[in-house]
């Protein structure tokens, strides 16, 4: 598409952002992008798998891998041909079809959504223009939200198949935390959805041409980012593989390559939701503002895109290492309260608010414009935003008053005098508080056993203890 | 060429790897048969004979499951909404308020009932 005619479509429908253009992409240009999408993120997998170890390991005072290649670059990969050569076993309980159907599932699915990511600009490719995407439509969120809840089936079916406890609970577990998180996930792109008027990626990225969306939208991003990590199973959320309690959770019986699958799986999902993050709030393949700027953007567009993409996917891995490497996992109860408490009815209201300050832009609730500062402002926008910044302090006020009420509740003054044994358990004392002195329940309970212990009844207790072992 | 060929290149692509690498790794990786390994992993003590309630679903993630599929599709309605928010003016405001009103209801129903709690 010439600049001439873009331009025309897009003064023709001033409301329409332009989407990628594919008409001069034959189908073998279009494989030949995908299996360069495919590679890509084999070796941006084989990349983060170095780099969290690394960065976790700095995190914990320590080099981590650092033998295999240099800087320990290999490490993945050797990892990943030491599971080649170990014994694929299928135990004698489980489904043996659905049994190896699952990994596959969980892997095939992992690779779907990345073909409709803008990686960058339009480029020449073999006397061809096509822009640096496998392709888009008109749909391509949808498809990414849909793609994920299929790649779901890959937890659960592997949960069930395998015939044992831990990879069962593991994988209910895991199926209903990415479930619980997707509705929380879908609602807070209904916003990017107002302000862009498209559900096509390419469509998104140039509307962000002038503002990225996380501006607007920055509560989207921020809910959006809490539920990407739910969504990939990732610390603080990795409750389906609580090693205390589930052990490996759903992948527990599974070995070598299958399991493997499982991981990669793992990885390249979480390289999908932040591409998604990185295309809906932060202009996808769009150079940053400060660069852009220079030389009438002579650093954006083509492959300079795949550079500003690549960063900024970047950017979200770190968040991923950097949470696992800070938070602790939370317990499940309160994992789920806060997805389907508190993120869902708070993502709701936020349409409803983004609704009607996008409303009152396009002019739906009245024409009147005001003067401020030289900017002409619509009287609508100005009356909304100030009603959602009311709304949003006072219902921040009463959280913060009721926050101080309870942390008041519990300021309450410890008694200064404890008896460590009250509760069954010993209880070491508070700073200042006071040790009671050992009273007559103690002893009393201590006194007949002492009394009354004969030989026989030492015997049968030993013998007693003997059975138990 | 329709546009959502190359999602189908991206699935194949994906499949023929994943199945490649699991073959691979049945034919050059070692067997050697030993009872207790095709057991069921229990952390070293002696496995239950099946899993968990006899491999059954514990009737609370279906709960969680119905749920699920009752807010994904409100929100998913809320989509094409959106997307067509420009054109169709002050009627859609109001619509998305009455149904994201009528979204709140059943919520607030589920809430009061307690399907949301999680002991």
């Amino acid at each position: 598409m010439s600049f001439v005619t873009a331009y025309g479509v897009a003064a023709a429908l001033p409301m329409e952002n332009p989407t990628a253009d594919f008409s001069d992409t034959p189908w073998w240009v279009a494989l030949i992008k995908a299996v360069g999408v495919f590679v890509y993120l084999l070796i941006s997998t084989l990349l983060v798998i170095w780099f969290e170890r690394r960065v976790i390991g700095r995190m914990q005072q320590r080099p981590g891998p650092n033998r295999n290649g240099p800087f320990g670059l290999l490490q993945t990969l050797a990892d990943g041909m030491k599971s080649m050569l170990k014994e694929d076993i299928t135990p004698a309980n489980a489904e043996k079809f659905i049994y190896t159907l699952a990994p596959l599932i969980a892997a095939t699915m992992a690779f779907v959504s990345f073909a409709i990511i803008p990686l960058g600009g339009t480029v020449s490719m073999f006397g061809h223009e096509t822009p640096l995407q496998v392709t888009d439509v008109p749909i391509a969120v949808l498809l990414v939200l849909a793609v994920a809840s299929v790649g779901v089936y890959g937890i659960i079916l592997a949960g069930w198949s395998s015939g044992s406890t831990y990879p069962l609970l593991g994988g209910l577990r895991s199926t209903a935390q990415v479930i619980s998180y997707e509705i929380a996930m879908g609602l807070s792109l209904v916003a990017i959805f107002l302000y862009s008027g498209s559900m096509s990626t390419s469509a998104i990225v140039s509307a962000q041409s002038s503002l990225w969306y996380i501006l607007p939208a920055f509560f989207s991003f921020a809910v959006y980012v809490i539920t990407m990590v739910g969504e990939t199973n990732r610390l603080p959320f990795d409750l389906a593989e609580g090693e205390g309690e589930l052990t490996g959770g759903f992948h527990t019986e599974y070995s070598s390559m299958r399991f493997a699958m499982f991981f990669l799986g793992e990885y390249v999902n979480m390289f999908t939701v932040s591409a998604l993050a990185t295309t809906l709030f932060l202009g996808g393949p769009q150079a940053p503002p400060l660069i852009s700027a220079i030389n009438d953007n002579m650093f954006g567009g083509g492959w300079w895109g795949l550079l500003w993409f690549t960063l900024k996917l970047w950017v979200f891995m770190f968040i991923f290492v950097w949470l696992r490497g800070s938070l602790p996992r939370v317990r499940y109860d309160q994992f789920m309260r806060f997805g389907w408490k508190f993120l869902i009815p708070i993502t709701l209201a936020w349409v409803v608010a983004v609704a009607f300050i996008r409303g009152a832009q396009l002019g739906f609730l009245g024409d009147s414009k005001l003067t401020f500062a030289g900017r002409e402002l619509s009287v609508a926008t100005v009356v909304i935003v100030s009603i959602v910044a009311v709304i949003a302090l006072a219902a921040a006020w009463i959280w913060d008053d009721k926050r101080a009420a309870k942390a008041a509740a519990e300021d309450e003054a410890p008694p200064e005098e404890i008896d460590p044994f009250e509760g069954g358990y010993p209880v070491p004392p508070l700073p200042g508080q006071r040790l009671a002195e050992p009273g007559p329940r103690i002893s009393a309970t201590r006194e007949p056993v002492l009394s009354t212990a004969s030989t026989t009844s030492a015997t049968s207790t030993f013998a007693k203890e003997e059975d138990h072992g | 060429m329709n546009s959502y060929v190359p999602i189908l290149f991206m699935l194949g692509l994906g499949f023929a790897f994943a199945a490649l690498s699991v073959f691979t790794s049945l034919v050059v990786g070692p067997k050697r048969y030993n009872r207790a390994k095709l057991e069921a992993y229990e952390c070293g003590i002696q496995p239950t004979p099946h899993a968990a309630g006899g491999g059954r679903v514990p009737i609370k993630y279906y709960l969680t499951a119905m749920l699920f599929i009752i807010f994904d599709i409100e929100s998913i309605f809320l989509y094409p909404f959106a997307v067509a928010f420009n054109k169709l003016g002050l009627f859609a405001l109001v619509e998305m308020v009455l149904f994201i009103l009528t979204v709140f209801i059943a919520y607030a129903y589920v809430w009061r009932r307690g399907g949301l709690e999680w002991d």
